[in-house]
């Protein structure tokens, strides 16, 4: 938490500046706006003066004249400080470094996919150096194949160890290092193979030049000039971080991290980077579709009205589902349209409930839900019950960090500067602060975990409430605890307590009501008990607590109706019902409803039931707002203009309600429009209006452009059909033009598309958008909290225990186990990323693969909830007795329920 | 003089066993230090001036003051015996590991309990086999004896000692980049400050001695601050291991007082050139110095001398260039060496090095353009300490820099007759 710092005095070219103690001049520097090049220095990474780059002239006062140079990413800036930037020794010593690194990095800008946004270019401008002196043969690798994610082309490296240090060190991966010496340090794997890490993606970013560059981004590579960007929200998991999305030609190009200090910081996780080709998937709905008698046929948009206004006669009951996966604009107007009564959430029963259980926890309190820089700078935690790394991946990133929150007062201690990054992990070695998980089976993050246990999701939640009792006597006592539990229980509450800033993460993982009720009382017993504790909730889907916060009814409500014939027709919005419900209950419902309407972007199961499809746009293709697991309304916005017959699904909606003679609607001319009416129907949801200037925001008069001002070609590129220029797109909803025309100023931070500013053309360039190096972007980060916990806080423990886990003989309790690649709907539609995704399998403990005469790789029987599958076995070495795993979300195994028993058998 | 620390040392033959070594009068010092405050022992050897005989001459009590010791200091504390001697010309500590190790072990474990330290490691240069076998054994026999472990000779006081044999790098030699390596991990140096002496091997206060310099604690304790100054004429006290190779009639390592006159050494010690090549230069302590020339023959092999002449005493070994051996070919071969060496951390280093070395073999091979030269200065000045993040890339320029200015007009013929004269 924030605490005023006494600032000190330094001296620029010899003027005063009041700049925060406790950190390099590098950043204190650029925090003032100083243009000192750097490469080894990274924001979020610290100090370690390899690269030699930001050397600048020291003076010891204010009479030394002659100085002497120093590296400013590894000088503190204490009262008194003198430099120059400008000194022409520091100058010239800067402009050598360049030439060094220029020896042998290869000319070949014109053919590097960094070009144009390559911070090694930029710094080689800042620095002036020109003239090549050296006539010798530069030195050559060999590159590696790296997986889909990545290319590798190490000629052009020039050894600033950022990689290695982020890699390693940061993201915690260990199958990659730096080889061998002099100036033929190699930075790639032992061989060549997919990179294990979940966050090499970010090497696209961290890598200064071309080392590292975006592999998906070279099937249909783009400069960064050539892009249409905008500020989008990442759709594949509920933290909603911040992406810059970039497209030309009608296709998504690349996503890349857009920083929001509160959020995502400088990193996403590799499916939010290369997820997004599910917008450019073949299988996308781009027409509106009919299907009668069996027949399918592309219908136009007029003739969908047509159609939909003879579909729903006025006396006929029409339900409607909405979408954890869609914005609030768009279940709010299925909402409008068939009103609450009839308005069904679209999440399976089981998460519908755990997530209402989470955000009541979180409404009454008393812990508060943190953001993820927050949770970076929690020093004690406990995950009960969440695999963070691949259900949350970019937390997995925050917690990896907050690990060292408590080591690092030994640092402060002995007066290490904490920017110093490499002396402060020569200090700390592998000390690590209190990080307990609890979890049926491993986690990516066991790695740095204080303490591990295994075991059923009943299990887990009992540990949750031994340590809320541990914590505070009022919460409910756990019955017939081992000892050994017991005494974890002990350990884990007073290393919660000791802590300053404990955090307590779990979520609807393990399908356990129970377990969330064991994080609420354990985040209970410390709150009360005067330490303040966060809770963070995982959400499944990008928009499941902004679902939740609208509120509506149950899936099996919805079939009921059907089956009952209460209800004639159905429209499902972006949802495919066979990933929330058993194949043949959707089948019935689905066969049963007289007029099937679906709205969704990728054909699917559901699409492919429906009577009319209606085609959507993606977030690519649409403005939305989306509510992440802290709570945090965030706005969307489309980076291009939905083909023709694709609209975004509030407006067909809209045009629906408005041909059935509904004019209220007709007034929803604009996004704005609709979410004023949202905020006044909803409350609750009143402040997702803030999230983001409404469209009528202009600066200097000027909407804002989506496209840089170097954008190339745009009047010629139809002037082989027609000479004239086409006219720009408009985009009523948003102040962002889909052009380059506009003013190119720095805008509030939910409308700002990329980051670029003069001489800064990579992504370095979110230095210049930031309040200070690591702060806030200028004007505050985008985005309102929407909920936080009443005030007085008079709720109370959850007291019912459940009973301890039982194994059963022969059958085994199923757990879902998520996959980062291949858990997820829309990023298996990417091909990058279902590359990575498991086939479907069964995870079995050793001793219970013998049992059943089984091993590694031989399929077994499951019956589940009345549907039998083969499925190959895996051994888990630590998966408890009696307990089986199954991926999430990977086919055949959509639209089950679990945790669930099952009967395993080796016969077919 | 009468000899100190090679005093047991007979080069060809094996070195002293334990019987003999204490027959010799060793561990006495250890006994007698083991009865001493720990922090009167850096007193001592703060009183003598024992400088570092690895190449920079700190001073090594005042190196020791900074860890801290005490009730509230950290454990484990560390010390390391600094044997990876990788600096070319240079095999004084070879004769000191090989000929006694025993007086190292004592040394260690003088030091170690002056600095209440827990753990001491030998981290010893992998070519340097027969020197691990001895070293081994003799640890071996110290343990037997007691003089390591727990409890050492009932003081109270114990010590775990360890024999590390290095995987091979001339920056391990440096103590920072030898630490990592010892941890397992690249040998890159670190940032200073912190220095090691605050948070050194494996986060812990550690200090770094060279051999030598340990191999002269047992005899400071036994015979006291004022006797080892007064060993020497000049100012830093001792005796001190000088060698010389390169064409003279005797080259070898001699002990003698600190600062003996470099004419001496090669004259009297070295024997003079051989027939037939005249004098043209040397480098003082190792290829990492400053060149000196016939008008510095008559400076003191003092660190303070040398280093007025615009040279660094360094290890004290001396490398002697003739007038039969290219100094441009003798130059690029050492940078040859040091571009080969460089960790690949800085940018000067990994960068400007192998820079220098591909323009000085396209002089020596006759392919030399009119601004190499000019390119050459330049990378001296460009790695300038400070400018890089450890020693070795200023201590690669030193050769190259004298040698720019000594021997200038070598270069330039190379340059101009577009080969090499010696050739």
């Amino acid at each position: 938490m924030p605490v005023a710092i006494e600032k000190v005095t330094v001296y620029i070219e010899k003027k005063p500046y009041k700049v925060k103690p406790h950190q390099s001049m590098l950043q204190a520097c650029l925090s003032l706006g100083f243009d000192v090049p750097f490469f080894c220095w990274h924001p979020a990474m610290g100090s370690v003066g390899a690269c030699r780059q930001c050397a600048v002239k020291l003076y010891t006062s204010e009479r030394d004249e002659r100085g002497r140079l120093v590296m400013s990413c590894l000088w503190p800036a204490i009262e008194g400080t003198r430099i120059s930037i400008q000194d022409p020794e520091a100058v010239a010593f800067r402009a050598n470094v360049i030439e060094g690194l220029m020896l042998n990095h290869p000319h070949d800008c014109p053919v590097c996919d960094e070009g144009g946004e390559c911070h090694l270019q930029d710094m080689t401008v800042m620095t002036g150096h020109d003239y090549r002196r050296t006539r010798f043969a530069k030195r050559t690798f060999h590159n590696q194949y790296l997986g889909p994610f990545l290319n590798h082309e190490m000629n052009r490296c020039i050894q600033c160890y950022r990689c290695v240090r982020f890699y390693r060190e940061y993201a915690g991966g260990n199958d990659f290092n730096a080889f061998a010496i002099r100036n033929l340090v190699y930075f790639g794997r032992q061989q060549d193979g997919v990179l294990e890490n979940e966050f090499a993606g970010n090497l696209v970013e961290v890598c200064p030049t071309g080392v590292f560059t975006d592999k998906t981004l070279k099937q249909h590579y783009t400069r960064k000039w050539d892009l249409t960007m905008a500020p989008s929200i990442c759709v594949h998991c509920g933290l909603g971080c911040n992406i810059t999305a970039g497209e030309r030609y009608g296709m998504l190009r690349r996503i890349l991290n857009r920083y929001n200090s509160e959020v995502n910081g400088y990193f996403l996780c590799d499916r939010g980077r290369y997820g997004y080709e599910f917008v450019n998937n073949e299988e996308r709905v781009r027409k509106p579709l009919l299907r009668r008698a069996g027949q399918t046929g592309v219908i136009s948009k007029d003739a969908v009205i047509n159609h939909c206004a003879g579909l729903f006669s006025k006396d006929d009951q029409v339900i409607g589902i909405g979408s954890p996966r869609a914005s609030l604009e768009a279940n709010f107007a299925l909402r409008t349209m068939v009103g609450p009564d009839h308005f069904f959430t679209g999440m399976s029963d089981d998460e519908s409930r755990l997530i209402s259980a989470m955000l009541k926890v979180l409404r009454e309190g008393p812990a508060r839900t943190p953001s993820l820089q927050d949770i970076e700078h929690s020093d004690a935690i406990l995950i009960l019950g969440e695999d963070v790394t691949n259900v949350a991946p970019r937390m997995a990133l925050s917690l990896r960090q907050s690990v060292r929150q408590q080591p690092l007062q030994l640092a402060e201690k002995l007066r290490i500067p904490l920017f110093l990054d490499h002396a402060v992990r020569e200090l700390l070695q592998d000390a690590k602060g209190p990080l307990f998980i609890a979890t049926p089976a491993a986690t990516r993050l066991d790695d740095v975990a204080t303490a591990t246990y295994r075991a059923a999701p009943e299990d887990l939640a009992r540990l949750g409430f031994a340590i809320a009792h541990a914590l505070d006597a009022r919460a409910p006592h756990v019955p017939d605890l081992s000892e050994e539990v017991r005494a974890l229980a002990e350990r884990i509450s007073h290393a919660l307590r000791d802590a300053q800033h404990p955090l307590v993460v779990s979520g609807p993982s393990c399908g356990s009501e129970a377990i969330i009720q064991a994080a609420a009382n354990v985040a209970r017993g410390l709150c009360t008990t005067g330490h303040p504790a966060g809770l963070s909730f995982i959400m499944p889907e990008c928009n499941s607590f902004g679902l939740s916060l609208m509120g509506g009814k149950m899936l099996n409500a919805a079939f009921q109706t059907v089956e009952e014939g209460a209800t004639d027709s159905v429209i499902i919005l972006e949802n495919d019902l066979y990933r929330r419900a058993p194949a043949p209950v959707v089948d019935t419902f689905l066969n049963t409803a007289r007029h099937v309407v679906v709205l969704d972007y990728l054909a699917n199961r559901t699409t492919a039931k429906a009577e009319l499809v209606l085609p959507t746009g993606t977030f690519a293709e649409t403005d939305g707002t989306l509510i992440n697991n802290e709570g945090r309304a965030q706005r969307s916005f489309a980076v291009f203009p939905p083909g023709e017959n694709i609209q975004e699904s509030w407006r067909w909606l809209r045009d629906m309600m408005v041909i059935a003679g509904r004019r209220e609607e007709n007034s929803w001319q604009t996004l704005d429009e609709l979410l004023t009416a949202m905020a006044t129907t909803l409350p609750a949801l009143a402040r997702a209006l803030e999230a983001a200037p409404p469209a009528a925001f202009r600066m200097a008069g000027a909407k804002l452009p989506r496209a840089p001002q170097r954008y190339s070609g745009r009047t010629a590129i139809l002037a082989n059909i027609n000479v004239s220029e086409p006219r720009p797109p408009d985009d009523p909803d948003t102040p962002l033009s889909f052009t380059m025309e506009g003013y190119p100023a720095q805008a509030p931070a939910a409308v700002t598309p990329f980051f670029w500013s003069g001489g800064w053309n990579s992504i370095q360039a979110t230095l210049k958008y930031q309040e200070e190096v690591n702060g806030p972007l200028r004007g505050g980060d985008a985005g309102v909290r929407l909920v936080e916990p009443a005030q007085p806080n008079n709720g109370s423990y959850f007291m019912i225990v459940p009973p301890a886990f039982e194994p059963r003989t022969g059958e085994w309790l199923l757990v879902p186990l998520h996959h980062i690649f291949g858990s997820e709907e829309l990023s298996r539609s990417a091909p990058a990323v279902l590359e990575l995704a498991p086939q479907a399998y069964v995870a079995l403990n050793p001793d219970d693969a013998l049992q059943l005469g089984v091993q590694t790789g031989k399929e077994i029987t499951v019956d589940l909830a009345g549907t039998r599958y083969r499925l190959p076995v895996k051994i888990r070495l630590e998966l408890p007795k009696g307990v089986a795993g199954l991926p999430a979300g990977v086919p055949p195994l959509e639209g089950i329920s679990l945790p669930g028993w099952s009967k395993l058998s080796a016969g077919q | 003089m009468e000899k100190i620390i090679t005093k047991n040392i007979r080069p060809e033959g094996e070195p002293p066993d334990l019987k003999a070594y204490e027959k010799a009068g060793g561990y006495q010092a250890l006994r007698k230090a083991l009865g001493m405050d720990p922090k009167a022992i850096t007193e001592l050897v703060k009183a003598s001036n024992l400088r570092g005989r690895g190449g920079a001459g700190f001073l090594t009590g005042q190196k020791w003051s900074f860890v801290p010791v005490g009730k509230d200091a950290p454990h484990p504390k560390y010390l390391v015996a600094n044997a990876d001697e990788m600096e070319p010309g240079t095999f004084k500590d070879r004769l000191l590991l090989e000929g006694d190790p025993h007086q190292l072990i004592e040394g260690m474990i003088i030091a170690a309990r002056a600095l209440e330290a827990d753990v001491a490691y030998i981290f010893l240069r992998g070519e340097y086999t027969l020197a691990a076998q001895r070293v081994r054994r003799a640890i071996a026999e110290s343990y037997a004896r007691g003089y390591l472990s727990k409890n050492i000779l009932g003081s109270g006081y114990s010590l775990e000692m360890y024999l590390h044999i290095s995987a091979g790098r001339y920056m391990c030699g440096e103590e920072t980049g030898l630490l990592n390596a010892l941890e397992g991990k690249r040998a890159n140096p670190r940032t200073k400050p912190p220095f090691p002496q605050i948070s050194g091997l494996w986060g812990k206060p550690t200090i770094v001695q060279n051999v030598e310099t340990l191999a002269n604690l047992p005899h400071i304790i036994q015979n006291g601050a004022e006797w080892f100054k007064g060993l020497s004429p000049g100012q830093s006290g001792g005796s001190k291991l000088y060698g010389a190779s390169g064409k003279v009639r005797q080259p070898g390592l001699w002990e003698l007082p600190m600062g003996t006159p470099i004419r001496e050494i090669l004259e009297e010690y070295a024997g003079g050139m051989r027939d037939g090549v005249k004098f043209r230069g040397l480098l003082p302590g190792g290829a990492s110095t400053d060149f000196l020339v016939e008008e510095h023959l008559d400076v003191r092999m003092d660190f303070d001398d040398v280093h007025k002449a615009g040279s660094r005493m360094g290890t004290g070994t001396m490398i002697i260039l003739d007038d039969k051996t290219c100094p441009v070919g003798m130059v690029r071969n050492l940078e040859h060496f040091f571009a080969q060496e460089s960790c690949g951390w800085c940018t000067p280093c990994w960068s400007g090095l192998p820079w220098a070395e591909q323009t000085l073999t396209a002089i020596e091979e006759g392919r030399g353009e009119a601004h190499d030269l000019e390119i050459l200065a330049h990378i001296t000045r460009w790695v300038a300490p400070g400018n890089t993040f450890c020693a070795l890339a200023p201590g690669a320029a030193e050769p190259l820099q004298s040698a720019l200015k000594y021997f200038r007009e070598d270069f330039e013929r190379h340059i101009k007759e577009k080969r090499c004269p010696w050739r």
